[in-house]
């Protein structure tokens, strides 16, 4: 029973963690700029959450903790968007080129940072690239009966259904979708592409790097920075294309990702499941496989935002 | 000043000074780092990194002559996994897969050679074709099922590492004990590939024909975009794949073709790295870079299959140059952060090129000569 709880409880986890990115991802390319650097937005809002954690005083409340916790992510995801935003929006550059290199500059940086970071505060006796946030991931903590939840999880609730209304409901996101499907009429209308896409890409990096922190800390209260965040990102990627660019399908796969995710976590607790001949590796692939296969299905209709990738210029027609 | 003017013009040499811009505007900010994370050890740093394995010049030549061969050794793989990613660039598909390609090309040379002792040509013949089935595969599901290319690669990417794991990780081809895959020397000399001017190079054992067939693969590339007319339904369907199929072009066929090509390109590039035994494969639980940074090299590169073969030499140069740091100070993957940065900048190339190009602004000779300016547009 405790392996079914835990498969319970780690499908959430993923299932926030997924949600958010992808949600992220989606609001970028519906404004019509393809986020493949969603990875690397995840890895600079874990690296600023986690650094806060450790370096909050010890007597730090909870409170304090996960407010700046997750303010820090945000504001560092929104940070390293940037990246993606000047370069595409501005200098009309090659989206996926810039998605790969910031993804590839994330890795690097954090591991260049956290390595100096620890070296600073152990006196150069620490070269390694870990980070240990025990008392913050505590902080995330609390139980309903013996589910244990992390407050992660209500955040990501909250954001899900924020935006869903704000996707549905709100003239902003009207614009932000007109921009993606046909800029130059947005622009005929005197809706400006270049500030709706900045939008766009900044909401996927307040997401993406939420999705960062709750994705190494809400499991873990370790992280070893060189490994990036092994692929989430662009598992979210598979989802958002999975939910068709909508916030309610993008809710449903991510779960269904998220269930495949925590099967290759938790395995080995649950009985009939670690009696199979089967390799713990297997369970790793699995949902890369199933996102293929299921795309395989649905790709078919799949209808991307219209003026994604290419880059808005005013004097073309 | 008639000829400077249509010197700058000309789309080879704008690409050559956007690179060769990207490339200094990289190690600049490099630098900068560097002088951030300790700055009384920067220039010494980026002289480390800047001098590389040349600081053995001093030892002998022979030395250095060793060293330069195992950096050739090191730039096979990175600069086939660029040329593979340009080639399914130009038909417009970008092989994000490569890399999981180059994994499934790791499984087979080295499956082929270590557990079934093969001889060197048919282990190298199997990690082309697994790479190439592995790209056809994304292929077919681009082809037929309509899914984005990218996100296809994404996945066979993580699948390929996880079987590379399960297959590499058995008995039969690693050292349990070390946890890394047997000598190729030891257990199957055949499976190695014929040396190649080993003397030349300082008796470097890892000097193999890879290199050879690295530029011969480049050229191969070359002239197959330029000079055939598979070549050009590839580029006409990467141009606007509407107007290709309109011209009787089977967009299908070439979309699978690319990629199986662009695939065998990937995997070719494992068989050559690691059927030389410089490099034993571990577990490793994320996908090979080798694939991303072809994505570097192929844009440093220019797009160019011979600009390609030079930007892999430099991007490996620098990667290589991060060993050479005093980790008193620094840690090595400040050189991969440098690439990264270089990477990003060749996006701004085109920004770059749209300025050289920008028409009609002759500030300096406007009114000095006026007639130069209404020559040049003719």
């Amino acid at each position: 029973m405790s392996g079914l709880l835990l498969l319970i409880q780690y499908t959430l986890i993923f299932s926030a963690v997924l949600i958010l990115v992808a949600l992220g991802g989606m609001f970028s390319e519906r404004s019509g700029i393809i986020n493949l650097g969603l990875e690397g937005i995840m890895v600079f809002g874990a690296m600023a959450g986690a650094m806060v954690m450790v370096l909050l005083p010890s007597d730090a409340s909870r409170f304090t903790i996960i407010v700046l916790t997750l303010l820090a992510s945000a504001a560092a995801g929104m940070l390293s968007s940037l990246l993606i935003a000047v370069a595409c929006i501005n200098f009309k550059a090659d989206q996926t080129l810039i998605g790969t290199a910031v993804n590839m500059l994330a890795t690097a940086a954090a591991t260049v940072i956290i390595k100096a970071f620890n070296t600073v505060r152990s006196n150069g006796a620490d070269f390694s690239a870990k980070l240990d946030y025990v008392r913050g991931h505590d902080a995330f903590v609390f139980y309903i009966g013996k589910l244990q939840i992390s407050w992660f999880i209500v955040v990501a609730a909250i954001l899900l259904v924020c935006a869903i209304v704000f996707f549905y409901k709100t003239k902003l996101a009207l614009r932000i979708r007109a921009c993606g499907e046909h800029p130059q009429a947005a622009d005929s209308v005197g809706i400006n592409v270049y500030a709706m896409r900045y939008i766009g890409v900044l909401m996927s990096g307040f997401l993406g790097g939420l999705g960062g922190i709750i994705y190494i800390c809400a499991a873990n209260s370790t992280w070893h920075f060189d490994y990036g965040v092994a692929g989430a990102g662009f598992l979210a990627l598979a989802v958002m294309i999975f939910g068709q660019w909508k916030p309610e399908r993008i809710a449903w796969s991510a779960v269904l990702f998220a269930l495949f995710r925590s099967l290759s976590n938790v395995y080995m607790g649950i009985g009939f499941l670690h009696a199979l001949p089967i390799s713990g590796t297997v369970y790793n692939m699995f949902p890369y496989i199933v996102s293929l296969i299921v795309l395989a299905f649905t790709s078919q209709n799949s209808r991307a935002p219209k003026a994604e990738g290419i880059p808005y210029d005013k004097g073309q027609r | 000043m008639q000829t400077k003017e249509s010197f700058f013009k000309r789309p080879g040499v704008q690409t050559l000074l956007a690179s060769v811009l990207c490339a200094v505007l990289g190690i600049i900010i490099g630098f900068i780092i560097l002088w951030f994370m300790n700055a009384e050890h920067a220039s010494e740093g980026m002289g480390a990194i800047l001098t590389n394995f040349f600081k053995y010049r001093v030892a002998s030549s022979k030395t250095l002559m060793k060293y330069m061969g195992s950096f050739l050794v090191n730039s096979v793989p990175v600069i086939l996994c660029a040329e593979a990613i340009l080639f399914a660039y130009k038909a417009g598909l970008f092989n994000i897969g490569a890399a999981g390609q180059y994994a499934v090309g790791i499984i087979a040379s080295l499956y082929t050679s270590l557990a079934l002792g093969w001889n060197w040509f048919f282990c190298l013949l199997a990690a082309i074709v697994a790479g190439g089935i592995w790209g056809l595969i994304a292929g077919i599901f681009k082809a037929y099922f309509n899914v984005n290319e990218v996100i296809a690669g994404i996945m066979l990417n993580w699948i390929g590492l996880y079987i590379c794991n399960i297959i590499l990780g058995g008995e039969a081809c690693m050292n349990q004990s070390k946890s890394e895959t047997y000598e190729i020397s030891e257990v199957n000399p055949s499976g190695l590939l014929p040396g190649f001017m080993q003397d030349f190079f300082g008796g470097n054992q890892y000097m193999t024909i890879a290199i050879p067939l690295t530029i011969i693969v480049a050229i191969v590339i070359l002239v197959v975009l330029n000079k055939t007319t598979f070549g050009y339904e590839l580029k006409a369907t990467g141009h606007n794949k509407e107007a290709a199929k309109y011209a009787g072009m089977n967009a299908k066929r070439n979309i699978m073709l690319t990629l199986l090509i662009s695939g065998a390109i990937a995997g070719m590039a494992a068989g050559l790295f690691y059927l030389t035994g410089i490099e034993h494969y571990k577990i490793a639980s994320s996908v090979p870079g080798m694939g991303f940074t072809g994505i570097a090299v192929a844009f440093l590169g220019g797009l160019n299959p011979i600009g390609t073969i030079f930007a892999g030499l430099f991007v490996e140069y620098i990667t290589l140059g991060g060993q050479y740091l005093n980790t008193n100070y620094y840690n090595p993957q400040v050189a991969d952060l440098m690439i990264a940065i270089i990477i990003y900048l060749c996006g701004f190339v085109l920004f770059f090129k749209t300025i050289l190009n920008r028409p009609g602004k002759v500030k300096v000779n406007a009114n000095a000569e006026p007639a130069n300016t209404a020559k040049k547009e003719v």
